[in-house]
């Protein structure tokens, strides 16, 4: 059987989306912004689904919902157009994130120090999470943007958004939140949340791979990060991905659609999952259930190091991911597990599974079978943990 | 940045079958108990090393033949990476039979290479080297402990570059030796930092002491400061100095000091003279001196042939043959 339980890392493509992918591959093929008819056969269903990713959001036509490559892309333009557009020449040189955002946020931020670009990077609580009074402890009339995640791709840890943007505003500062992991997942309202910014990236939520978008608030300005091309109003520049485009908007139209169904039977499977790995000896998981997106579990189970647990999954044909360092480039503990103040012994047993609507309760069952023969295994293994007949003890 | 690097893959894919094999099912991994080591009449040493907060820790156990100094069984336990447990298990494999000082001689290439599918296909991907050297470490631990010495005592050499075992010492040498200038340099002639590359800079993935781009910018400045004190010396003893050594301004310098002592006396019984223009070292290794005769020797046919010749003579003989003169 193979299991796929790494959702928070990429996302099969919904088979709907992909139908309504196919005819602009090889039928309407043209380029959107050429006058023939090949060209401007593609503008209803561009149009289409551009009308699918506002009502998904509840966005209004004075905003943007720009299309870009991916989440990546669309951070990167946040924050390099605030540097151009209001630090660079302004009075505001700060930017305010989290110790917890991905990458693109947390390097592009750092990439920004040359040019004179402060920092402010606030620590997460023991939750996971970054509170409204912690946010405006860090405040003042300085800060030029904040950028806060919607949801945690490691422990699925939900952030109080809204109230988050409303401490920005008060600031008179702009608010971005990458909601990648949170699409598809939590019912999104742009406009109750008054985010100014928002990334999002379609393959997180069932959607092809190679493009993503970013919401911009009544259509405010913004600097281009590519130049060159008049596409997306001359927004953003490069010849449109139709089909993509058309994966995007059906996959959200999706997203949305089974929504309810995400949160009751994906949310089933992973208390189901998550009960299975806590009756285990000394494990435990990261973050209260009731304020996780519903398909995500960040565990750590003690004396199992979180690559060796990935390696006898796969044999096993489950797929999941670790917040284990040994699998990625460095061997420093996992930052999210640090930012959450977790033993580094924790960092080093962390596993990721994520779910999605794809998922069965078979899977699932022979998912909590597996990984318990894996723990077994690789307990049986382990210098630092050890059972006794009175039942466990760590070693060394 | 060639193709493979930029699409990337599973470190996995990598990994040779030994590898996997190990990793699946581990042959001595374990653990020995008293009882079983008065059972076989041998000592039972156990030894730790790592730590679950480090990502990788690993207990070792022998059995020593105490009379002959023998391993003659040896297990171990793991907590880390499939590398980590396929490395502790050749280690393992590895000690039994030998004697304890033999054993403290297996290094992490020794383990590396052993489990090798073929003799020049690494076992495993480069930033996974770091899982053997635990192997190495933890045997020296359990020398340690049999001998009743520090771990220490094994390594008298501080390990700058892990997984080549490449020493602070060596390093240091063959900067001076070579005259390297670069890091890459450093790992063409040693192999230092070919592999996890945590010992080139901070930021790697793992944590040094020490770095290659520090030892390579603090021999330099050793070097440079003996080639000084050298010189300094040289001169302080009123030895002959190292003219094409020395930097453009005490080239000058000892140029002016012939031309006062030697040349300028001569030019001006014929009420001549000439003033240094320039000095420059050619690609051939050459040090070409441009000169402007002044009064009677400008202009004077001589000065293209045996004038020049002379003062060329005298630099020459008193500074390098490698001068020549240029009158401008």
């Amino acid at each position: 059987m193979r299991v796929y339980l790494d959702n928070n890392a990429t996302t099969m493509v919904d088979p709907e989306a992909f139908e309504a992918m196919k005819p602009f591959f090889c039928e309407k093929y043209g380029n959107p912004n050429s006058l023939h008819k090949f060209g401007s056969e593609t503008h209803p269903a561009l149009r289409n689904a551009l009308d699918q990713l506002y009502v998904g959001i509840n966005a209004k036509d004075s905003d943007d919902i720009i299309v870009t490559s991916c989440a990546t892309e669309s951070n990167n333009w946040v924050i390099k157009g605030i540097y151009f557009d209001k630090i660079a020449n302004g009075k505001r040189k700060r930017v305010v994130t989290t110790a917890v955002e991905h990458p693109a946020i947390r390097m592009t931020c750092e990439f920004l120090k040359q040019f004179g670009v402060q920092i402010t990077i606030v620590d997460v609580n023991e939750e996971g999470i970054i509170t409204p009074d912690q946010l405006r402890e860090v405040m003042g009339e300085d800060v030029a943007l904040v950028s806060v995640m919607y949801a945690n791709n490691e422990t699925g840890m939900i952030f109080p958004i809204k109230e988050l943007a409303s401490v920005a505003h008060e600031y008179g500062a702009l608010f971005h939140t990458d909601a990648v992991q949170a699409f598809g997942k939590i019912p999104i309202n742009v406009r109750d949340l008054d985010v100014d910014f928002m990334s999002f990236s379609a393959h997180k939520f069932h959607g092809p791979k190679g493009v993503g978008g970013l919401y911009i608030k009544d259509s405010q300005a913004l600097s281009s990060l590519l130049h060159g091309g008049e596409h997306m109003g001359g927004r953003r520049s490069g010849t449109l991905d139709v089909a993509g485009i058309v994966g995007m908007g059906k996959a959200l139209e999706l997203a949305n659609k089974f929504m309810s169904f995400e949160n009751s039977h994906v949310k089933r499977l992973r208390d189901k999952l998550e009960d299975a790995l806590l009756s285990l000896p000394d494990v435990s998981v990261v973050g209260r259930r009731e304020n996780r997106v519903p398909n995500t579990i960040l565990a750590s189970i003690k004396g199992v190091e979180g690559e060796a647990m990935l390696w006898d999954l796969n044999r096993a044909g489950i797929a999941a991911s670790t917040g284990s360092a040994c699998a990625s480039e460095t061997l420093e503990s996992n930052p999210i597990m640090e930012a959450i103040g977790a033993d580094k012994e924790l960092a080093h047993t962390a596993l990721r599974l994520s779910l999605s609507r794809f998922n069965t309760e078979e899977e699932i069952d022979y998912a909590i079978e597996q990984i318990k023969k894996a723990v077994e295994r690789l307990r049986g293994i382990s210098s630092t943990f050890a059972y006794t007949p009175e039942g466990h003890v760590s070693g060394l | 940045m060639a193709k493979d690097s930029l699409i990337g893959g599973s470190i996995w894919d990598e990994y040779s079958q030994v590898v996997q094999d190990r990793m699946n099912n581990p042959k001595f991994m374990g653990e020995i108990t008293e009882n079983e080591a008065k059972e076989r009449g041998a000592k039972l040493i156990v030894a730790d090393f790592g730590a679950e907060s480090c990502g990788d820790a690993v207990r070792l156990y022998w059995l020593v033949d105490e009379a002959t100094d023998t391993i003659i069984d040896a297990k171990f336990k793991s907590f880390g990476c499939g590398t980590a447990i396929a490395s502790s298990d050749t280690m393992a494999e590895l000690c039994i039979g030998k004697t304890v000082d033999e054993a403290v001689k297996i290094t992490n290439i020794d383990v590396e290479k052993a489990m090798r599918d073929t003799p020049e296909t690494p076992a495993v991907p480069p930033q996974k080297m770091h899982c053997s050297v635990m192997a190495y470490d933890v045997i020296k631990a359990a020398a340690a402990s049999y001998k009743g010495v520090d771990p220490d005592h094994f390594e008298d050499e501080i390990i700058v570059c892990e997984c080549a075992r490449v020493s602070l010492g060596t390093i240091k040498e063959v900067i001076k030796l070579n005259d390297l200038k670069t890091v890459e340099e450093i790992t063409q002639y040693t192999k230092a930092g070919a592999f996890c590359k945590s010992c080139i800079k901070p930021g790697g993935h793992e944590k040094r002491e020490y770095y290659l781009t520090d030892i390579l910018r603090d021999t330099r400045a050793e070097m440079e400061q003996e080639r000084l004190k050298k010189q300094a010396n040289a001169k302080a003893l009123g030895d002959q100095l190292n003219f094409d050594e020395l930097s453009v301004v005490g080239q000058l310098k000892a140029v002016e000091g012939i031309m006062d002592s030697e040349i300028r006396p001569m030019l001006m019984m014929d009420g001549g003279d000439l003033e240094v223009i320039d000095i420059q070292k050619t690609p051939e290794g050459n040090i070409d001196i441009y000169i402007r005769y002044l009064g009677a020797c400008s202009g004077c046919a001589s000065g293209a042939g045996g004038t020049l010749y002379a003062i060329e003579n005298v630099l020459q003989e008193k500074l390098s043959t490698n001068i020549r003169v240029m009158p401008i």
